[in-house]
């Protein structure tokens, strides 16, 4: 009687040989390894654009700190605040102090126009103009070259990820703002976030180089702890004097970068479901030629009583497996070569670059690799059924 | 596999009818034939006559149209595939025309397949394998691939594979088919010598009448129709 034991044991002999007669179609098996391959490198490159985004928006984003912006405005670009609102956001209670009152920055913020240094084409990028407290809120705001800019003078400084991606950046080189050429004095990081695709500047001289007179877009500012949110957004949505939507910073980011993310992500796995349709043919093809190459020796396994079970997870098996080392190396090569890669594009929230770099990430290698033995499954099953269905006798006699 | 009178195959008015497209095609029709245990029967006939399919029939690798196949008291045509396999595992030795050894097994490998089916330990499958491969003469090859193997020798262990079970029915599927007329004349010998010394019943299919000659009796098919004398 044939316990599990036996049949664990036929499984494990009928697939190995399988496996081991695979050099005799190395040729097929090469293909289909690859074209699954190519699918799991495209999937991967993309969505390892998506999640670089994210990154970049959760990198910008500090669990005590909010944004104000006017009620109804999606982005900082249409919003807009009056100089005395912005006084009464940071007259506001929960929001933490220093010795020169609570740290809130009313700010600025438009778009300028930049060549883009890989297309050489125009790119909007944002300036900001900043208020004192702004420092104190980008916990990881530091300089990295040169120096900070002087307050009320027209200087600026620029994001690393800026200098990076667009010309005309580099220190004492100047840009236009306005009507005027201001030079660029520093380079500052800020922890790989958001801040560091844009410009920044004292928003008191940026104020009257676009004529905003005394209004701004937004409001940053420091919480005393992340459960002062609450108190802080009650008290400014219940006061009469201003019409505003505060938000956690986390909330804002994650809003900046939601359209990028869907469409990027969209985008990938509709291309990746296409390219793998592809793929599940190539991997279908090759596994009906394996099975028909293997037609006599599987039937004369049949014949010696191995069971049609075996047969079928012996071919699956191959299939998988030959998914599996192309996801695997893909994955691998993915990683050493897109992980990190900077590069910049639209956000359609803004209307302005955001600078990234691919995020490569563990799951998302992991997602790579299921994918490409959903393929191999898929490649494997029918061949695998023909396989285990085809009769003894008629198989026999096939040369 | 128990036996009941001395007769270990009892084929009962047995038809055969392959199906292609619409076209019906009787390869067999109310067939009759009982082998004795221990006999070495020749099955001969032209291309086509259903020789194979019979041979097929009585190692349960297909089933018939209609009539019935018993073997050792077992009605076969009612097994399941599965108890199908397994009797076949355990009671069948097939010998096929060429060879159908796994490239990628050495002779020894080769003739411990079958018993990658028992509940026999690693060391025990490999003693049996050594004997089986010393019955047909092959021990110092057990390391070779087929490839490196003549065609006799290839189908030595072939024999190997078909016995060590120690099965009580040898089919033989022109076992000698692919050979030159020396290695022929060998592999017949060996299997006589198991029909006459080990007691093994072989049921061999051959269009070579100087195989034939090797056997106890021989029939001859011819459409669908067993006789003792090769009609013209």
């Amino acid at each position: 009687m044939a316990g599990p034991f036996n049949w664990l044991s036929q499984v494990t002999s009928v697939t190995a040989f399988g496996i081991q007669s695979l050099p005799q179609r190395l040729g097929s098996s090469l293909t289909s390894m690859l074209g699954i391959a190519g699918v799991v490198a495209v999937m991967v490159a993309v969505l390892s654009i998506a999640q670089g985004i994210m990154q970049t928006m959760n990198n910008s984003a500090s669990v005590d700190n909010v944004v104000v912006l006017r009620s109804g405005s999606t982005s900082e670009m249409m919003s807009g605040l009056s100089g005395d609102e912005t006084r009464f956001i940071a007259e506001g209670p929960g929001l933490a102090r220093n010795e020169t009152g609570s740290i809130a920055s009313p700010e600025l913020f438009v778009i300028i126009n930049l060549l883009k240094k890989t297309t050489l084409t125009d790119a909007n990028v944002p300036l900001r103009g900043v208020g004192k407290a702004a420092f104190d809120i980008r916990d990881t705001f530091r300089i990295v070259e040169g120096r900070m800019f002087e307050w009320g003078l027209n200087e600026v400084i620029v994001g690393i990820g800026a200098r990076m991606e667009f010309e005309g950046l580099e220190l004492g080189s100047t840009i236009p703002v306005g009507q005027e050429e201001w030079p660029v004095v520093g380079v500052f990081e800020a922890g790989g976030g958001l801040a560091e695709t844009e410009i920044w500047v004292d928003s008191a001289v940026l104020q009257p180089a676009y004529r905003r007179g005394n209004s701004y877009q937004s409001v940053y500012a420091k919480l005393e702890s992340p459960e002062s949110y609450q108190a802080f957004k009650d008290a400014l949505t219940s006061d009469p004097r201003l019409n505003v939507k505060p938000m956690r910073e986390s909330e804002f980011y994650s809003s900046q970068s939601e359209m990028l993310y869907n469409l990027i992500t969209g985008l990938g796995t509709f291309i990746a479901v296409i390219m793998g349709f592809g793929a599940v043919f190539g991997a279908l093809n090759t596994m009906y030629t394996a099975v028909s190459s293997r037609t006599r020796e599987i039937a004369t396994l049949r014949a010696l009583g191995f069971h049609s079970g075996p047969v079928v997870i012996s071919v699956l098996t191959e299939s998988m497996l030959l998914a599996l080392a192309g996801g695997i190396i893909v994955a691998v090569a993915a990683w050493a070569v897109f992980d990190g890669f900077r590069a910049a594009t639209v956000n359609m929230a803004s209307f302005s670059q955001v600078a990234f770099a691919f995020d490569v990430s563990a799951s998302l290698l992991m997602q790579g690799v299921v994918f490409a033995l959903i393929i191999g499954f898929i490649g494997g099953v029918f061949p695998a059924i023909r396989a285990a269905r085809q009769p003894v006798a008629t198989a026999l006699r096939e040369l | 596999m128990t036996q009941g009178s001395g007769d270990l195959v009892q084929i009962k008015n047995v038809d055969k009818v392959f199906k292609r497209g619409s076209e019906e095609i009787h390869v067999l029709g109310g067939l009759d034939l009982t082998i004795p245990d221990g006999e070495f029967l020749a099955l001969m006939g032209p291309s086509g006559s259903g020789k194979s399919t019979l041979l097929n029939l009585i190692g349960g690798l297909d089933r018939p149209s209609q009539g019935s196949v018993e073997v050792g008291g077992e009605n076969i045509d009612q097994l399941s595939d599965r108890r199908l396999a397994a009797w076949r595992a355990r009671h069948v030795g097939l010998v096929f025309q060429f060879y159908n050894l796994m490239p990628v097994l050495t002779a020894q490998k080769n003739v411990e397949l079958p018993l990658l089916l028992t509940h026999l330990s690693r060391a025990e499958r490999k003693k049996r394998a050594a004997i089986a491969l010393d019955i047909v003469g092959l021990s110092h090859r057990n390391h070779h691939f087929p490839r490196t193997l003549s065609g006799g020798e290839q189908q030595r262990v072939g024999i190997a594979r078909a016995i060590v079970t120690d099965p009580t029915l040898l089919l033989c599927d022109e076992p000698t088919g692919d050979l030159d007329r020396k290695s022929g004349d060998e592999i017949l010998d060996l299997l006589q010598a198991l029909n006459r010394e080990q007691g093994k019943t072989i049921v061999m299919v051959t269009h070579d009448i100087h195989a034939a000659a090797r056997a106890s009796r021989t029939l001859y098919l011819n459409k669908g129709r067993l006789s003792t004398e090769l009609e013209e």
